[in-house]
């Protein structure tokens, strides 16, 4: 470190005292033993408190029956469960929404992003007014809106509201019957009303507990469905890896949309007519108060995940419309000059060169997103922040450890989202640029 | 997110306070008694208009303020949620809990709390409309059931379904008006709470004649306030102003026999209202602590009537709440 060769000039004589990079090293090893040494004591001090007021500690609750019910649960969960199995149930539950919230808001956003823009004054002012409506009211007003406003308005349990062809065909028939009066045959309505018959009654309803639907099984052979569907997949994207680089050789394009259709939906089809449609639908059935059997989603899911999603959606469509703007108005105007026709120009020249500015932002509203997932707790959805960080943390009092671990879960998805996230953006980049 | 960051500071100020041990001294140091109770619950803890808090469970911290300051208005007054109630004991945001909290063995032994007594027996049952023609809690079958998360009525709902092999669907709310507004808007069946909390939300509800509340009770609910662990001698205050007020109506000490006590040659009236002994000074406060305490609040059947008995909006019976001697259980060991 003394002498290098390389030199013309020999390296000026320090003391290392002086040297600034030793003393840089110092210091950071220094302020590392600071924080390390932080850390230790607050775990330490808490330790010595806790057990000074005897306040249960450690992670053995987990293994602990929980004896509370969920209303929502994507695993199978029964009361005789542990705490850490109502951690997954909430965790995934977060999950859901999260990921559903900011599939749409991503739609939805881009949607209305790209409509601010439209030359249509009409469409452009529409998708004004959502963005400034929408995202200057806060997101918990929002969220008792669509819970207290919407579930107000649906009919209890008895009074349901069919959703289904045979309401439709037979409502066509009554007003078909009705205008035999004037003259017209009784055809058409009887035929309404065999159709209706074949239909069958509804198995979908909506009320104030929710959408009720068929509950779907699938019998024997149901994996080799899911399997063709899974082959297919990778076909199409191998499919897709070789289209692209023959469109880049040749510049002939391939039919994408149809072929990948065709090998994912298609070929499973093939195979589920083949054996016989191999499932059994078990309908709702009023028994007593509510729905008994089948599927139902609870207003409070629906309500969150509309809430969250138009919010999210109309920071997306600002984000979206800044990054349109940013691109040179050369580029569209060459892109026109060349013949594109205007949605080739969005999609081929103008999008590709928005996104480089859409994505960073872009990550920050996802991750607000799942964030904001907790003030589900506000309409009673079993988030992970509602049944863990919540019951689970009354029923236990283990304050600290509960809210160790649900910071470290909202902290890990939102690392992963930014990886996810900043891996596009890399991608997205221009190439060696 | 509120919640959440509120919780968040409450654990960590638990990891760097130790235990104090002078409740006593701090809360004459600052002048007034720092009292967790509910965010309004009509006859237990509600503010009016003018933010003047009263209830049975308010008057017992004014009569813990007036045992040390001859001034019950020197309580300051906390709502809190049934999810943050006791963490904020634990880290010292409060002094004292009185928010109709049920004494239960895991709440007494594993979060550093000690229950002081119980000023309120209750339990838990279920209201309904009375549109849905149910006239037993067993005929609940399939019923989705509206209740408050962070309480033990999510546990003793489970339980009581989960006994008689009936399904349910619960949907649990941060707090107690959240929760009653989704009964209100037909959310939900049934509204389950300890059954006081029923008849003081019920006056909640836009119809309060089309609702019922079903005979059974299905479980115990000793509600009463609770002390951190670590300062016996407050442990003892707080004990002691609940024992005295039952105590005084026991003995027929009140607001208005308050004067002819205090010339009472009986030995327990004097020993009550210090006449005759240092008891008082025992626990810390002075010989009178009785006196200004009923001069104050009166004793305990006197705050029951005035909050949440027959004379009251609540209308509840004393029915087990009423003195051990007179068909209840309230029963509070002697001042000697």
């Amino acid at each position: 470190m003394a002498t290098q060769p390389d030199l013309l000039m020999p390296a000026p004589r320090v003391a290392m005292v002086n040297d600034p990079r030793i003393r840089g090293a110092v210091y950071q090893v220094l302020l590392l033993a600071l924080v390390v040494w932080l850390g230790v004591e607050a775990y330490l001090n808490a330790q010595a408190n806790l057990q000074a007021q005897r306040i249960a500690t450690g992670f053995d609750f987990l293994e602990n029956t929980a004896g509370f019910g969920v209303n929502q649960s994507l695993i199978a969960y029964r009361e005789s469960d542990t705490y850490g199995r109502v951690f997954i149930v909430g965790l995934l539950n977060t999950l859901l929404v999260a990921v559903l919230g900011i599939a749409i808001a991503t739609v939805l956003g881009f949607a209305i992003g790209i409509a601010r823009l439209s030359s249509n004054w009409l469409v452009a002012r529409l998708a004004g007014a959502y963005v400034e409506i929408i995202r200057n009211q806060p997101l918990l007003f929002q969220i008792l809106f669509w819970y207290l406003a919407v579930l107000g308005a649906m009919p209890a349990p008895r009074q349901s509201i069919a959703i289904g062809v045979q309401p439709l065909l037979q409502g066509m028939a009554d007003g078909l019957a009705a205008l035999q009066r004037f003259g017209l045959p009784g055809a058409p309505a009887d035929l309404c009303r065999a159709l209706a018959d074949w239909a069958g009654p509804p198995q979908v309803f909506l009320n104030n507990r929710g959408l009720v639907m068929p509950e779907l099984t699938v019998g024997p052979g149901g994996s080799l469905i899911a399997a063709t569907a899974l082959a297919g997949l990778i076909a199409f994207v191998v499919l897709r890896i070789w289209a692209k680089r023959r469109q880049a050789a040749t510049g002939k394009p391939f039919p994408l949309l149809w072929s990948g259709l065709g090998l994912i939906v298609g070929l499973p089809l093939v195979i589920f007519v083949a054996l016989g449609a191999p499932v059994t639908l078990t309908p709702p059935v009023l028994r007593g108060f509510n729905f008994a059997s089948g599927v139902r989603v609870i207003p409070e899911f629906v309500a969150l995940l509309i809430a969250l999603s138009t919010y999210t959606a109309a920071f997306i469509a600002e984000i979206v419309r800044a990054g349109i703007q940013a691109v040179p108005r050369g580029q569209t105007e060459a892109a026109y000059s060349l013949g594109l026709p205007r949605r080739r120009v969005l999609r081929f020249v103008v999008l590709p060169q928005a996104m480089r500015l859409i994505v960073p932002p872009l990550t920050s509203q996802y991750l607000n997103l799942t964030k904001n997932s907790s003030l589900a707790v506000g309409i009673g959805y079993p988030d992970l922040f509602a049944v863990f960080a919540g019951t689970a943390l009354n029923q236990t009092g283990q304050a600290i450890e509960i809210l160790a671990m649900t910071m470290a879960v909202y902290l890990l998805l939102s690392l992963i989202t930014s990886a996810l996230m900043n891996w596009y953006n890399a991608r997205m980049a221009i190439p060696g640029g | 997110m509120q919640r959440f960051a509120f919780l968040l500071v409450a654990a960590f100020a638990m990891t760097v306070q130790a235990a104090s041990a002078q409740t006593l001294k701090t809360v004459k140091e600052r002048g007034t008694l720092i009292c967790g109770v509910s965010q309004g619950l009509p006859g237990f803890s509600n503010p009016d208009d003018k933010a003047n808090w009263t209830g049975l469970d308010v008057d017992l911290c004014r009569a813990i303020a007036a045992a040390i300051f001859d001034d019950p208005s020197k309580v300051k007054f906390v709502g809190l949620s049934a999810k943050d109630r006791f963490t904020a004991l634990q880290s010292s945001q409060i002094d004292v809990l009185s928010r109709n909290s049920t004494w239960t063995s895991s709440r007494d032994t594993s979060l550093g709390l000690n229950f002081a007594g119980v000023n309120y027996y209750d339990g838990q049952g279920f209201m309904v409309r009375k549109a849905l023609k149910v006239n037993s809690a067993l005929e609940l079958n399939n019923a989705s059931v509206c209740t408050q998360t962070g309480t033990t009525t999510e546990l003793n709902l489970a339980d009581f379904f989960r006994n008689h092999k009936m399904k349910y669907e619960v949907t649990a709310f941060a707090t107690a008006d959240e929760t009653v507004k989704a009964y209100d808007t037909n959310r939900c069946d049934v509204f389950t709470t300890d059954i006081s909390q029923l008849y003081s939300e019920k006056l909640k509800l836009s119809n309060q004649n089309d609702h019922v509340i079903l005979p059974e009770v299905i479980s115990k609910e000793p509600l009463g306030p609770v002390v951190r662990h670590g300062d016996d001698q407050w442990f003892d205050i707080v004990k002691w102003t609940l024992f005295a007020m039952i105590n005084a109506e026991e003995l027929g000490v009140s607001q208005k026999t308050l004067a002819e006590a205090l010339k009472s040659e009986k030995p327990d009236v004097r020993r009550l209202v210090g006449t005759e002994g240092n008891y008082g000074e025992q626990l810390g406060l002075t010989k009178d602590w009785v006196v200004r305490i009923v001069k104050h609040v009166g004793n305990y059947g006197e705050s029951f009537e005035r909050n949440v008995g027959t004379g009251s909006k609540l209308g509840i019976a004393r029915g087990l709440n009423n003195l051990w001697n007179n068909g209840g259980i309230m029963y509070a060991p002697p001042i000697r």
